[in-house]
């Protein structure tokens, strides 16, 4: 079938194409604002961040700890609703050196986005769950000498600026 | 099961090119017809049809389903666009299965589209919506971020090196040279090359990740009855699978891949498989990335945990291996329209199982394959085995 085909369709553009005018195009910018709630579990852990706290919660069920909280737990489908704070240190999991922003800017010193296992969340499960495990980023630190298994610490942002958001950490740093 | 037998009859392409000057519905209407033509049907033998179609953000399209409605043929039929993120390619497909095997339909068309370039000036932004707007979306993550950080993991849990996951990008665009629909396909390509190309995220390198496409690919599914009237050579979907992880990514062990191992499992059971390794004769898991291939062939059993990459430097992976490795060159050489690339898969084993892979066909008269995607926020699998 694709031995016998010769010419498969598909006519193929440039970036040029565009430039020189060559092609009709239509550009438009969609304007999209959104307000969300936060809802139950994510709404006490905003409040635990504002008071400088990381909060997990407790399935009462099966005694999982998991980060960020959750009304329901996955693993039992029982109801969670024990908030618990869990440590503000914790383990690299995994990371990167990002050199490319969302919106693909290239950047010459990297972003360091890492997964962190939080100490007090619960540990490694038999299934391999990280139940701690959040994403944030890594500051004051080379990049160069983040590894796998570096010991972390929150900094967080003066009370007085705290909005209630996952930005009121501004990143970990190594202890 | 109770279920009818529902074979592959057709199948119809377009080239993957990072820019399509045809619309989306365009490059549907392309792949349809090529798919129509493939085994003599028109669209009246057509009783339902499946789309398959990533996000609504690429196009900025509200309801990209009946949007796509006219190029995939859906007028008056039975309609529905599957979509589950990068699964979605060979969702469709499973979708399609159970319309046939129930016996609900005898003929049903898929359909799976995919233009990206309309995002402008680059579809990567528009992935920043999968990420948890409250919990996540303030980092301002990159796309980017959770491969890198994914595929970290997986070569420090099992002390893999770069040199060597670059071998299963290498083999991929090497293979995509002999692929008529193929982006990025270069037969001289050297691990080198790969090891040398822009850091974007490390580990993650310009030459690890496919290439934003434009795309489409269609397929005819049919009933038993049917099939065996209009060919000679139907190629069976023997077994079919799919499964969601967590959703909360982070709270994952990003080393291994569970969503694509119970996938499988539902997918071999149904086929009778019970040793994939020995059973699977060609295998197109999906491979945005190097990496993601070693990942999912560990998921899929067909490599023990952390010893994937061995199958690329022992030659196992290579066209002419015990078990060829995306023959098709993949997304990393044919390109990655998404929902389309992963049915560019289901396309590769058809014309593979039944001898018409032309220059790409791998020696020995393969008798099953299976195809894997993956997707949503990194959680679900996709799997599909087939076989003559
Ligand atoms: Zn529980």
């Amino acid at each position: 079938m694709t031995a016998r085909i010769k010419n498969f369709p598909g006519v193929s553009l440039s970036e040029k194409d565009f430039e020189e005018g060559k092609i009709l195009f239509v550009h438009d910018e969609l304007k999209a604002d959104y307000a969300w709630d936060t809802g139950i579990g994510i709404g006490a852990y905003l409040a635990g961040l504002k008071r400088g706290v990381i909060l997990g919660v407790r399935c009462g069920h099966c005694r999982k700890i998991v980060v960020p909280p959750r009304t329901v737990c996955e693993w039992c489908f029982h109801p969670m609703d024990e908030y618990v704070p869990v440590k503000d240190t914790g383990m690299v999991n995994t990371f990167s050196l990002c050199y490319v922003t969302w919106d693909v800017k290239r950047i010459t010193e990297p972003e360091i986005p890492a997964v962190i296992a939080l100490d007090g969340a619960s540990a490694l499960s038999e299934t391999s769950v990280i139940m701690g495990g959040i994403m944030h980023k890594l500051g004051e630190v080379e990049p160069k000498q983040v590894k796998i298994g570096t010991r972390v610490q929150a900094v967080w942002k003066p009370e007085s600026e705290r909005e209630g958001a996952i930005t009121d950490i501004l990143y970990f740093k190594p202890i | 099961m109770g279920m009818r037998k529902v074979a592959v009859i057709g199948a119809g392409m377009t080239k993957f090119v990072r820019r399509a000057q045809e619309t989306p519905k365009e490059l549907s209407w392309e792949a349809a017809r090529m798919a129509l033509e493939s085994c003599e049907l028109t669209m009246d033998d057509i009783q339902a049809v499946c789309m398959g179609t990533a996000p609504d953000a690429f196009d900025g399209v509200h309801m990209k389903g009946e949007y796509l409605s006219d190029g995939a043929g859906a007028w008056r039929k039975p309609y529905l666009r599957a979509f589950v993120g990068g699964g979605t390619g060979v969702f469709t497909p499973i979708q399609g299965w159970y319309h046939v095997a129930s016996g609900l339909f005898d003929v049903v068309l898929l359909v799976c589209e995919e233009k990206m370039s309309s995002f402008y000036p680059h579809a990567q932004a528009a992935f920043v919506t999968i990420f948890d707007h409250t919990t996540e979306r303030p980092l301002k993550p990159n796309l980017l971020w959770i491969f890198a950080i994914e595929m970290n993991r997986y070569m420090t849990a099992y002390g893999i090196n770069k040199k060597d996951i670059a071998r299963v990008a290498v083999q991929h665009k090497q293979n995509a040279a002999n692929h008529p629909c193929a982006m990025l396909g270069e037969a001289d390509i050297t691990v080198d090359d790969v090891l040398n190309s822009e850091v974007l995220a490390w580990p993650v390198q310009r030459l690890d990740v496919s290439p934003v496409s434009d795309g489409a690919v269609a397929i005819i599914l049919a009933a038993e009855h049917v099939a065996r009237r209009l060919t000679s050579k139907p190629v069976w979907i023997e077994g079919v699978g799919w499964n969601l992880d967590t959703a909360y990514w982070t709270n994952r062990d990003l080393a291994y891949p569970r969503y694509v191992e119970y996938a499988a499992r539902q997918a071999y059971e149904m086929a009778g498989i019970q040793e994939p390794r020995k059973e699977i004769h060609i295998a197109e898991p999906y491979d945005p990335f190097d990496y993601k291939v070693l990942h999912h062939l560990e998921g899929l059993g067909l490599a023990e945990r952390g010893k994937a990459v061995d199958l690329y430097l022992n030659g196992t992976a290579a066209p002419d291996g015990d078990m060829p490795v995306c023959p098709s060159g993949g997304l990393l050489g044919v390109g990655n329209p998404i929902a389309a690339a992963g049915l560019m898969k289901i396309a590769e084993l058809f014309w593979q199982l039944r001898g018409e892979a032309g220059a790409r066909q791998v020696p020995g008269s393969p008798k099953k394959g299976i195809a894997q995607a993956w997707g949503d926020l990194m959680q679900v699998g996709t799997v599909v085995i087939m076989g003559r």
